[in-house]
């Protein structure tokens, strides 16, 4: 068993003079999803083209399931499933011959090619539609088709690029479903997306990358925690809030308050939570609800960029 | 350790048979090696094929050249074979008759062009190059499968419109052409869809567009318009024999673009470039940079040390190409020595009497003396072996190689002639070899360098795109030029003025 499917060690891309990927070092361990996040032209899409073979990295090293992307190639590619941005289906032909065709390239024989076509088709709600031209179908059944494809050979390493985009909410939600139970099944996954929602529901990681560089990256809460402070906390009640904000200050940081709400950030809630209760019980607040204020990926992706942003323009 | 659970893929070592296995190596090997990849290239030509086959605005045009313009051309022949027969022209028809035959293959395979030109742009455009870069194929069974499956159908329409054509021509006047001519038609038409097809891919796999890739193909679509020319006039001619010397070529042709495409298909060039960007100022600031070699500070060169590296070193690496030039001035000399002998001047034309006065107003009235002559000498030879070299660039190589064979032909032949007439050969080396011993070389490193620049678009340098490959040689064939062609020329031209005539003088004389 590999322990790093996916590892990349001071990855670099330079076209001429034009740095697309800087010293990139990343791992995804089997049963992992990493989200790459970044603005257009970060260098997300020329990362995973190395790391299915199509571009040479100009320094540094790749490794996926053990085999070096300049060295293996071949079994470098036979390892990944990828969805690429566009869906690259071939219009005249039908779901069953695409998905077929690209099994027979990955080497499965005719009996595996037949059942993992109708297996992951049915999965995905496209069984019925396996033998009709893929220029009827949506946009969000070729989506599909093309992630079937990325899944065919049954790869220990995916490369999913907008997984779920042109989706409707149903659909989105069967390919996020099936995502996660391919990290179940021990699968490492790279997720490229600009949707944040969706990365943060579905990503055990988050890297975030700009101009070419990882300029953060860290498990989802541990980012949050790093970049946008303690958990916020709202507590909400009923009745005169005299002297209790003068109370709760003691006891922890103030982020915000109203006449019928209060916010503050903890490091510690199991900890300051029970006081902070009992602090405005005593005041003769009735409390309707102590909630965590969520705090979106959006916040850090955007605090990130946008620190980045501002150091430019200086 | 590597992941040996979820794939199915099978390499070659998996395809191998027991008995091959044992061999270890050798022929088995090598035919389970080319079985295995036409297999798997074979995937992709027969994915391609179907879905050509799905396309209307593909098949009918195939269909129209391969029945109906078959059945036309055949009506054409027949109705025009029996009007001239009226006037006794029977000649012309049938001249026309075979013409017609190669027309007919020609156009279904001329299909062939634009499928090739879209086949890598296209799926690029379309966005369906990428899962298919992305699978564990070769770039060899890529290349393979993508070449057959733009060559196949058109090849098979016009291989069927040629027979629907001598079939019906059989019917209509009962004419059977020579096998022989059936043979090298069908091998003309063969072999000139395959160096469209071939010549289409390599544009394709270099263009970020459709629009670019059409563009680019007037480059082929114009040489093959003017081979078809020549081959019109060789067969109303009806001189057939000479179609063995443009199949022999086409072979050539064909093997070097096939060479050439291989070398150049390259996953990167295709998925790396975004538009088609020339910068030619960046290309001329690379070139300078790559003409001056420069190494960093601290490893300083003395100015003989970098002259042997950069300039000697240049010549070195175009050794290959000395040799072809070298081989051809021989050739050059011999055919012109052969036809010297079969071809005689009659002796009484060597008329001798007064020749050193006559040596010397022919030198005054030409211009060819004093630092004009140098000059005119420097300026023609300069000209004659840059005009060369760029043929050699667009021809790779064989068209400078013909040019600087031609003064050895001419060499020859004179000698021949000399030696035949009987005179003292003294003469003639004294007008040649002076400056020659300054010209020769000049000519073979210039031919030398202008070889490399055409063979490395075969042939890329490993590790280097076509554009690299081809600057890094011109940056060398540039230092050779200043370093040695240019200060050869200059001192050829200066003893061709100064010298020569004096030793020519004195070897007639005497």
């Amino acid at each position: 068993m590999v322990l790093r499917m996916i590892e990349t060690i001071h990855l670099t891309k330079h076209f001429d003079t034009f740095v697309a990927v800087e010293n990139v070092t990343v791992t995804v361990q089997p049963g992992e999803i990493l989200a790459l996040l970044g603005p257009n032209g970060a260098g997300k899409t020329t990362t995973v083209r190395m790391l299915t073979s199509i571009l040479a990295p100009t320094a540094g090293t790749a490794r996926i399931a053990g085999y070096d992307v300049v060295r293996d190639p071949e079994h470098v590619r036979a390892n990944v499933g990828v969805l690429t941005e566009g869906h690259g289906l071939y219009l005249r032909q039908n779901g069953r011959e695409y998905l077929e065709f690209f099994a027979h390239l990955y080497g499965l024989n005719a009996s595996q090619r037949r059942t993992r076509a109708e297996e992951l088709s049915s999965r995905f709600g496209l069984y019925e539609a396996l033998d009709r031209r893929i220029g009827e179908y949506s946009k969000g059944m070729r989506q599909k088709l093309a992630l079937v494809r990325a899944m065919m050979h049954n790869p220990p390493v995916l490369l999913l690029d907008e997984p779920t985009s042109a989706m409707d909410p149903h659909s989105a939600r069967q390919v996020r479903t099936a995502i996660q139970q391919l990290r179940g099944d021990g699968r490492a996954i790279i997720l490229t997306t600009h949707n944040l929602n969706e990365a943060e529901e579905l990503a055990d990681r988050i890297a975030i990358i700009r101009r070419g560089r990882i300029i953060e990256e860290g498990a989802t809460l541990d980012l949050k925690t790093r970049l946008l402070g303690p958990p916020l906390l709202e507590l909400r009640y009923t009745g005169e809030p005299d002297g209790v904000f003068e109370a709760l200050s003691n006891l922890v940081e103030i982020d915000s308050h109203g006449h019928s709400w209060v916010r503050y950030r903890t490091a510690s809630p199991q900890a300051v939570n029970p006081a902070v209760l009992s602090t405005a019980v005593m005041h003769g607040l009735k409390v309707i609800t102590l909630s965590e204020v969520p705090q979106p990926l959006e916040d850090v992706y955007l605090r990130v960029v946008n620190t980045y942003l501002e150091q430019d323009s200086q | 350790m590597r992941s040996e659970t979820h794939v199915a893929y099978t390499d070659l070592s998996t395809v191998l048979t027991l008995s091959e296995r044992a061999s270890a190596s050798g022929l088995n090997r090598w035919w389970a090696s080319i079985r295995w990849n036409m297999s798997r290239a074979l995937l992709v030509t027969r994915r391609e094929v179907i879905d050509m086959f799905r396309d209307w605005r593909i098949l009918s045009p195939i269909v129209i050249l391969t029945v109906i313009f078959p059945s036309i051309a055949n009506w054409g022949a027949g109705q025009m074979s029996r009007w001239v027969a009226e006037y006794g022209g029977e000649i012309v028809g049938d001249r026309l008759i075979p013409f017609l035959m190669m027309v007919v293959g020609f156009f279904p395979i001329s299909f062939s062009l634009i499928i090739a030109l879209e086949t890598f742009v296209g799926e690029k455009e379309r966005h369906s190059l990428e899962p298919l870069l992305s699978s564990p194929l070769t770039n060899t069974q890529l290349y393979i499968g993508k070449t057959l499956s733009a060559g196949m159908p058109p090849l098979a329409g016009s291989l069927l419109g040629i027979a629907v054509y001598q079939v019906g021509v059989y019917f209509n006047v009962g004419y059977v052409p020579p096998l022989v001519l059936i043979v090298q038609v069908l091998l003309l038409t063969l072999l000139q869809g395959l160096i469209m097809v071939a010549g289409a891919v390599i544009v394709s796999g270099q263009v970020t567009s459709v629009r670019a890739a059409n563009l680019l193909a007037s480059f082929i679509i114009i040489p093959m318009t003017f081979l078809i020319q020549a081959e019109a006039i060789i067969m109303f001619w009806a001189r057939y024999d000479t179609l063995w010397a443009i199949l022999g070529g086409l072979l050539v042709l064909y093997v070097v673009l096939v060479r050439m495409g291989a070398r150049a298909f390259n996953r990167e060039e295709m998925m790396g470039n975004e538009i088609d960007d020339l910068n030619l100022l960046a290309a001329i600031r690379d070139w300078y940079r790559l003409v001056q070699a420069r190494r960093p500070a601290s490893e300083h060169r003395s100015v003989w040390r970098w002259y042997r590296e950069e300039v000697l070193g240049a010549v070195w690496q175009a050794r290959g190409g000395l040799v072809i030039v070298l081989c051809g001035f021989c050739a050059g000399a011999w055919i012109g020595a052969h036809y010297g002998q079969l071809l005689r001047i009659p002796p009484e034309l060597f008329n001798l009497a007064d020749w050193e006065s006559r040596f010397s107003l022919i030198l005054s009235s030409s211009g060819y003396s004093g630092v004009t002559g140098v000059l005119h000498v420097i300026l023609l030879n300069v000209r004659t072996l840059a005009i060369a070299s760029a043929l050699a660039v667009f021809s790779f190589g064989v068209l400078l190689i013909l040019i600087l064979m031609l003064p050895f032909v001419v060499v020859g032949f004179l000698a021949a002639q000399v030696l035949a007439a009987g005179l003292d050969p003294l003469s003639l080396w004294a007008s040649l070899l002076p400056h020659s011993l300054f010209e020769v070389p000049a000519a073979l490193i210039a031919g030398a360098v202008a070889v490399r620049l055409g063979a490395c678009i075969i042939a890329p340098p490993v590790g280097k795109t076509l554009g690299q490959g081809w600057l890094i040689a011109l940056a060398d064939a540039t230092r050779a030029w200043l370093g040695l062609v240019l200060p050869l020329l200059m001192v050829g031209a200066l003893v061709e003025i100064y010298v020569t005539p004096r030793l020519v003088l004195l070897a007639v004389g005497g």
